[in-house]
């Protein structure tokens, strides 16, 4: 485990303010130019190297490593953005573990990998901070005017990648600030110091951007009317509608979505603001219900069990992020799922069925237990919304918006990427090569068809 | 436990680990803490003629790897800053405070009989049990006419050995620079002025970087800078070559050599031993990482003769030095293949590259069912260069294999296709 150590009630009782701040301070330190240069020594500068392959955007680590190594941590930065504009985001919060750092060969010869994800981190912290000119250009304009829907990262990469090649974007977010997860969706000491918005206030220093916040597809914007309006658009409305939990006590107060209590945490400008149960009990395997039962620790909860209905290595959540947790004095409950929350007038209790695959099949049994909470998070996934595709006309495959392999819709003129699509992992490092491919693939159908032609 | 004791010129030594002439050598504190630590012997730091030098500030370079360990020092410093007289008395109270660690006293002084002799006799009676001719400093000193202005003029390498072999009668160590094109010449000088051992190399001239931002080399004095000596384990294969050069040459027959040039480890002291060193001086580790790096050297090369069934430094002393020849006299049928060792590459396509780019284009990249790839050496066309094994971040992983042709050895002179063969 590394890392810095979250400090709980374990350690001290009631949590001063100071140590709740200290919680959602940066997970990681970032590297030192001296540390930063000895670690990118470590690499050994492969050729068609496994972790490039490893990587949903085909960052060439190799050479943005090699770049640090010999002091050119600009163009190291150019390299890591040419591939992936979220790159400082993605240092941050991908799973390395199971992708770059899985896939580095120094695991071989040594006990741990190259530190892939801080190194990047190194590198585009280091160009954001000096400021400057945007390393990127744009091309002349080539008329298209394109409109987005949801400014997450595939929204955001799409709308880069396209003003990159010479059209205009114009980008509607339902919420106030642009960011999608990155902003209101992910733990709060990952992403300190407001790096979302500085992250998209760089992206954005590309030009041929605009956002339109407060706007919702459904809700006053129509994609009809952005048809008529653009040559084309781009969905990347992610996965808005939490899953249904439908069992008794689901309205109680006390019980709530973990992306809200998340939220509510990333919103909040004093994190000991946040209210957070005595008693809280998280239901989920995700990377999201890690990321709100440590918070919840990190906020003081006396006692936080996170309970899912199979087993840890069937979490979707990775190693790291559950050891993490378990680090951090989060309980495992495991092979248990939830079938009624408890309480006169608030929540008390939270009931669970003991689970096991008969057959492969997952089956509760007779056995049930209570755990007392006065917090629930439910952390079990979340679905597009029955009304967004049903209302848009778009075919829908396996509760995701259809597409085909250049991220075109059923809808002609309508691409999509990210989460709303499951084109694999629901990642932001996904989300963000969904949105440079698809604004690929789109330029290319533009100028086949011209100005004006069919779409 | 195997014996470490050597001799050296004459001199018997406990060891044959000696602090080479530099700045850990200045004075009795550091050679006290220095014998202290294990050390055989010290070359004490270069004393010239009153009144002393005076030195600038600052006066070392470094040249990092990649992962900023230091491989080699540049420095500017000049000879000894302090008084004459004071070395002197400080050489005699170590005499007597260490009756079974060698002291050699190095000196240097201008193209001047009496300055050397005086120097030479002022040294011995301070007791010391060699001296070391200081010809070889290739910064300062030389713009003064002394140091390696004197090692780079044959005739007068053999005049200032043969001034301070009339002089004194111990044996004498002339320490010759590495800038030279043919280290042999300098060395038969010193042969013929009655030398009875070479010391080198001394250090290497050279600008260790160039601060980008000053726009300046350093070190820098000022905002300006000069070359300066170059030392550490970046010199070690050019003393290597130079130490055997001169034990292998019939020119120099006969004189023994006290190896220094990039020596750090044990297994650094034994390489130099292998080809004919009677001895080793060490001065860039030291200074990097103290005195105290001589517990291992001590331990590791008993471990090593222990090992090799040497049970002295004489056993082994020269063994390699006959397999030093020229290019012409190497096997020009002897073949080697690379073979990659599947189940221990990591992968990371480095040997592929290597030949793709300046070898012979030999290993071939295939898709495994698991996405994976498998690098295979294509015999036809491995030319057995080596590189790929050199490149290969696994050890053991690519061996170089003999092919068994069956060939009789055959050397350039006889080649079928060299012009110039020799009548047969």
């Amino acid at each position: 485990m590394t890392g810095k150590r979250i400090r709980t009630r374990g350690d001290e009782g009631e949590l001063s303010r100071a140590s709740i701040a200290a919680n959602f301070g940066d997970l990681h330190a970032p590297l030192s130019e001296a540390q930063a240069v000895v670690e990118a020594a470590r690499c050994l500068y492969c050729y068609d190297a496994p972790c490039v392959r490893a990587c949903p955007t085909a960052i060439d680590i190799p050479t943005f490593i090699h770049q640090i190594r010999t002091g050119n941590v600009d163009g190291s930065a150019r390299t890591i953005l040419s591939a992936n504009i979220m790159g400082g985001t993605c240092a941050r919060v991908c799973p390395t573990e199971v992708l770059c750092e899985e896939a580095c060969v120094v695991n071989h010869t040594e006990d741990a990998p190259v530190k892939i994800g801080l190194l990047q981190r190194h590198s585009v912290d280091s160009l954001l901070a000096k400021g400057g000119p945007h390393p990127f250009r744009r091309a002349p304009d080539s008329g298209f005017r394109l409109a987005v829907i949801g400014a997450g990262p595939a929204g955001l990469s799409f709308a880069h990648r396209a003003s990159m090649l010479g059209h205009h974007v114009t980008v509607f977010e339902r919420d106030e600030k642009p960011g999608g997860l990155n902003e209101y969706g992910l733990a709060a000491y990952k992403m300190v110091d407001d790096f979302a918005q500085a992250e998209i206030s760089f992206l954005l220093g590309l030009g041929g951007i605009e956002i339109r916040a407060g706007k919702a597809l459904g809700e006053g914007l129509e994609l009809a009317d952005l048809l008529r309006d653009y040559d084309a658009v781009f969905i990347g409305v992610g996965l808005a509608r939490p899953a249904p939990l439908d069992i008794p006590g689901r309205a109680l107060p006390g019980v709530r979505d973990a992306l809200d209590f998340i939220r509510d945490i990333r919103c909040a400008p004093d994190k000991a603001s946040v209210k957070v149960g005595r008693s809280v009990v998280v239901i989920g395997g995700g990377n999201t219900a890690i990321d709100a039962a440590v918070q919840a620790q990190c906020l003081g909860a006396e006692q936080v069990t996170l309970v899912y209905r199979r087993g840890r290595t069937e979490m979707s959540a990775t190693g790291w992020e559950q050891e993490l947790a378990a680090s951090s004095g989060v309980a495992f409950r495991l092979w248990s799922a939830p079938v009624a929350f408890k309480g006169e007038g608030a929540l008390a209790a939270a009931e669970f069925a003991a689970t096991r695959l008969v057959e492969g099949t997952l089956t509760l049994c007779e056995q049930r237990a209570q755990i007392p909470c006065d917090m629930a998070l439910i952390a079990i996934g979340q679905t597009l919304g029955e009304t967004l595709a049903a209302a848009s006309g778009l075919a829908v495959k396996g509760g995701r918006i259809a597409v085909d392999a250049n991220y075109r819709t059923s809808l002609p003129g309508v691409y999509a990427g990210g989460d709303c699509i499951g084109s694999g992992e629901d990642l932001t490092v996904q989300a963000v090569e969904d949105g440079k491919r698809a604004a690929i693939g789109l330029d290319r159908e533009l100028r086949a068809r011209g100005k004006g032609g069919r779409r | 436990m195997s014996d470490l004791e050597c001799v050296v010129a004459g001199i018997r030594s406990i060891n044959p680990f000696w602090l080479a002439s530099a700045p850990p050598t200045d004075k009795k504190y550091t050679v006290t803490r220095a014998f202290k630590a294990g050390w055989g012997g010290a070359v004490w730091k270069t004393l010239g003629a009153d009144p002393p030098i005076v030195n600038v500030t600052s006066r070392y370079g470094v040249h990092r790897s990649a992962d900023r360990k230091i491989v080699g020092i540049n420095n500017i410093e000049l000879i000894s800053d302090r008084p004459l007289g004071l070395n002197l008395k400080e050489i005699e109270e170590v005499r007597r405070e260490w009756p079974d660690r060698i002291i050699i006293g190095s000196i240097m002084a201008p193209i001047d009989e009496q300055a050397w002799k005086e120097l030479a006799i002022k040294l011995a009676n301070a007791g010391v049990h060699g001296i070391e001719l200081n010809l070889g400093c290739p910064h300062g000193m030389c713009e003064r006419g002394m140091g390696s202005a004197v090692g780079q003029v044959p005739d007068l390498v053999r005049q200032t050995t043969r001034w301070v072999k009339e002089a004194v009668s111990l044996p004498v160590f002339t320490k010759l620079t590495p800038n030279v094109s043919d280290i042999t010449i300098p060395a038969e000088a010193a042969k013929l002025g009655g030398a009875d051992a070479i010391s080198l190399i001394n250090t290497v001239n050279s600008i260790t970087s160039v601060d980008l931002d000053r726009m300046a080399p350093t070190p820098t004095v000022d905002g300006m800078g000069t070359h300066g000596g170059y030392c550490g384990d970046a010199v070690k294969p050019i003393a290597l070559h130079m130490v055997a050069e001169i034990l292998r040459a019939e020119e120099t027959r006969g004189l023994e050599v006290s190896a220094i040039g990039g020596i750090g480890t044990w297994r650094d002291a034994a390489e130099f031993i292998a080809l004919g060193a009677s001895g080793v001086q060490v001065c860039t580790a030291a200074m990097l990482y103290g005195f105290r790096i001589v517990e291992d050297m001590i331990d590791g090369l008993g471990a090593f003769m222990r090992d090799k069934g040497y049970r002295s430094i004489e056993d082994f002393k020269g063994l390699a030095r006959a397999k030093v020849v020229a290019w012409n006299d190497l096997n020009m049928n002897y073949d080697l293949k690379a073979v990659i060792d599947e189940k221990a590459c990591i992968e990371c396509g480095r040997c592929y590259i290597a030949c793709e780019d300046t070898s012979h284009q030999a290993i071939r990249i295939d898709v495994k069912p698991d996405g994976g790839r498998r690098f295979t050496v294509v015999d036809a066309d491995c030319i057995g260069c080596n590189l790929c094994q050199h490149v290969c971040p696994v050890s053991d992983c690519i061996e170089m294999k003999p092919v068994a042709n069956g060939l009789a050895p055959l050397t350039w002179p006889h080649h079928p296709k060299n012009p110039m063969k020799a009548a047969e």
